[in-house]
């Protein structure tokens, strides 16, 4: 029988006012008895509409009802069949836009909790099953992956699988890509990135950190030394700023500068060299989850005071509502329906005010989007030390510019055949953000996964 | 990782390391850069690439030795490994279409980059006039090496104890009202000097090409904290850059940019102390 709870068991939390002091982990893991409680409200669907809603098709309802078996072990080992960073995507996956927004209990209550059980079963695995997984035997191709984010791991951790010989290339120091510089310590430990590329290297896989393609090596270069398949996901790294007066003070960054700076330079730790601003009053702008990290990185930063600036409303946040109220519970100040028009310095040419115009939402258009209009005469003053601009990126242009044939689009994302992520060169694959423009993790590793497919093939034809 | 294959000091701050880096000692241009970090706590700090052997597979860099992580890579000795050196970064200079006539200006820790600067514009058969510029004699470096790659060689010192006396703009401007003509001027220096050069050629519009120093992190354009006014446009010093038109530089937000940490280095410094003191004692050990 299954349980008839309308609710998901709760997972524990450490409290708003402690946790925006520290970089621990906002939400702890199930214990292996609440794992199993809640497991047992899967009602084990014939047509299994959560799995269509998973963007890796994990087989949901299986790994589910060994949970409630008690068989953990089990429960990953079907995971891990569809999902190379169960660990990761546990914790980072909007999984109520995904698989729990098609839940049939979602109908009356509250979808199964099948992210929460999916980061129980990684942890559980990662705690009490010490095994690496067992390097398959080599096919001896060479295979090329540009970047080690989730698509690139993904696509990596695919490939060699299949024993092909896979090389991924990372421009930063360590791997993981916006695993590692972007998401926050308290949202994805970097104990776990660092596990998930672990059992990466224990399938062979080799990684070259420190080369930036594109000016280290050219991807052409890389297919002369004898690569016979290149998987392109550089991401989207180039962060966009507002054009307004005064962007360019000091105290002014993007989120990915600040982000980095604080999760992949370690400025939280007090061994390490790289400088943050001692920042007293911050403004976040933006309304995405990136805006949300940035705003409670801040705050865990000393920040007293951290605005959130957004231009529309809470509503049309794209950021996750489970980050959004994390974000408020730690005294994050929202300012919504404002946008700033212009920074102002002192006279050491550092930020000190932000000055934003209150907007309202006018009447739904076509599309149904309702769009922001300034309210003229509304303009108010934030006295603030740090400006955080959250307002999106777009892919990294030094790869196209270093590779003839690679088209893009006007955004300057990589054009691909959406069915085999392959580019319009043969033999290039890419996936990911470099392909979207900034979007989830999930679906770059959806990317990264679909492209290994098709290079296998590709691979096993010529 | 990469391995010091020779050292030699400059001056008593200024230090150049060869590093064994083939992958970058490949593709290096003059004017482009590296960026390293020295171990696992360190900062990511761009550098300059001084010179490159293709053949040995070597990289150079010169640097000063001024924070903290400029101070620990002063440090290392020949054999002793960087953690991370990346590169090489940043688009190579570029010159006006048949330049024949250069001048280069370097100032203090400047020379370093400019001399790779003068020695290719030499060997392609340019006329190279250079104008080196020093606080005072005992922080003169490459003087010999200049006097080998350039056609006319002026050495300045602020207070006069070697060389001539004054600014590299002083020389810059009494070779300009003499009759010297100029088809570009490259100027790599502090950032005032690099100011009031420009300011110098600006009425003879000589284009004056600037390597710019900001704060970086990644190097690849992704983080945006190198960004510098150029035009009246935002542009990223390490994807675009790092040389731009003089003329068109803001130079005071760049200053201003750059210190945004200074606060924060006088504790770096204490902290610093104690590493050094650490590196001593297993050196020792």
């Amino acid at each position: 029988m299954p349980n008839m709870s309308p609710t998901k068991v709760p997972v524990e939390e450490q409290a708003p006012l402690v946790r925006n002091k520290n970089f621990l982990e906002v939400s702890l893991s199930y214990m292996p008895e609440q794992a199993v409680e809640e497991a047992r409200r899967c009602l084990n669907c014939k047509n299994k509409p959560c799995v269509a809603g998973c963007p890796v098709n994990i087989h949901i309802p299986e790994f589910i009802s060994r949970v409630a078996a008690g068989d953990f072990k089990g429960a990953y080992e079907v995971i891990s069949e569809t999902n190379a960073l169960p660990c990761v995507s546990g914790r980072v996956c909007p999984q109520e836009n995904q698989c729990e927004e098609r839940c049939v209990r979602g109908v009356k209550g509250e979808a199964v909790a099948i992210g929460r059980l999916e980061r129980f079963v990684a942890d559980w695995y990662l705690k009490n099953v010490s095994a690496m997984p067992v390097k398959p035997q080599s096919n001896g191709i060479k295979v090329a992956v540009v970047g080690s984010g989730p698509a690139g791991l993904t696509c990596a951790s695919d490939l060699a699988k299949k024993g092909y010989q896979v090389t991924v290339f990372e421009a930063f120091h360590t791997a993981g890509g916006v695993l590692v510089y972007g998401i926050p310590e308290f949202r994805l430990p970097k104990a776990i990135v660092q596990s998930e590329v672990d059992k990466l290297k224990a399938l062979g896989v080799e990684l070259e950190l420190d080369v930036v393609v594109g000016r280290t090596i050219t991807i052409d270069e890389l297919i002369e030394e004898g690569y016979k398949a290149v998987f392109v996901g550089s991401g989207a790294g180039l962060p966009m700023f507002m054009g307004i007066e005064g962007e360019s003070l000091a105290g002014v960054y993007s989120a990915n500068e600040y982000l980095t700076r604080v999760n992949l330079m370690k400025a939280y730790l007090d061994d390490h060299d790289t400088p943050l601003r001692q920042s007293k009053a911050v403004a976040v702008v933006g309304g995405g989850n990136v805006a949300m990290d940035a705003a409670r990185c801040a705050k865990r930063m000393g920040a007293e005071k951290v605005y959130l600036l957004y231009r529309r409303g809470e509503e049309e946040m794209p950021a996750r509502r489970e980050e959004v109220n994390h974000a408020k519970e730690e005294e994050i100040d929202f300012r919504l329906l404002a946008n700033p028009v212009r920074l102002l310095g002192n006279e050491k040419g550092q930020v000190c005010q932000i000055e934003c115009v209150r907007m309202r939402l006018q009447a739904p258009d076509e599309s149904g989007r309702r769009s922001p209009k300034e309210v003229p005469g509304s303009n108010f003053f934030l006295p603030v030390d740090t400006v955080i601009m959250a307002l999106g990126t777009s892919p990294n242009p030094l790869i196209r510019a270093t590779t003839p044939g690679l088209e893009t689009n006007r955004k300057g994302c990589l054009v691909v055949n959406e069915e085999t992520m392959a580019t319009t060169r043969e033999g290039i694959y890419a996936g990911g953000d470099a392909v979207t423009g900034a979007a989830t993790v999930i679906l770059a590793m959806g990317a990264g996964k679909k492209a290994a497919q098709a290079m296998d093939e590709y691979l096993s034809a010529n | 990782m990469v391995k010091i294959v020779a050292k030699k000091e400059l001056n008593p701050t200024v230090t150049l390391l060869t590093v064994d880096a083939p992958r970058i000692a490949r593709k290096a241009q003059a004017g482009q850069f590296i960026i390293f970090r020295l171990d696992e706590q360190g900062e990511r700090i761009p550098l300059t690439i001084a010179d490159y052997d293709r053949e040995q597979g070597t990289v150079s860099i010169i640097f000063q030795k001024v924070g903290l992580s400029t101070q620990l890579l002063g440090a290392l000795e020949i054999g002793d490994t960087i953690l991370d050196f990346v590169g090489p970064l940043g688009v190579p200079t570029e010159l006006p279409q048949g330049a024949r006539r250069i001048c280069v200006i370097g100032g203090g820790v400047g020379c370093a980059i400019a001399f790779p600067q003068a020695m290719a514009l030499h060997a392609k058969g340019v006329q190279v006039d250079v104008i080196a510029g020093f606080r005072s004699k005992d922080i003169v470096i490459l003087e010999e090496e200049f006097n080998a790659v350039s056609d006319r060689f002026f050495l300045m010192t602020d207070d006069g104890s070697y060389g001539e006396k004054g600014l590299v703009t002083n020389k810059l401007q009494e070779l300009m009202d003499g009759g010297s003509r100029y088809d570009a001027v490259i100027a790599i220096g502090p950032i005032p000097m690099m100011k009031f050069v420009c300011k110098t050629t600006e009425p003879y519009q000589v284009p004056t090409i600037v390597s710019l120093n900001p704060l970086m992190i990644d190097g690849t354009g992704m983080c945006g904290c190198c960004r510098v006014t150029v035009g009246g446009k935002v542009r990223f010093a390490c994807v675009d850059g790092p040389d731009f038109d003089g003329h068109q530089v803001d130079f005071d937000e760049l200053m201003s940019r750059n210190a945004v940490y200074r606060e924060q280095e006088a504790e770096q410094k204490e902290r610093h102390t104690c590493r050094l003191e650490q590196l001593g004692k297993a050196l020792i050990q």
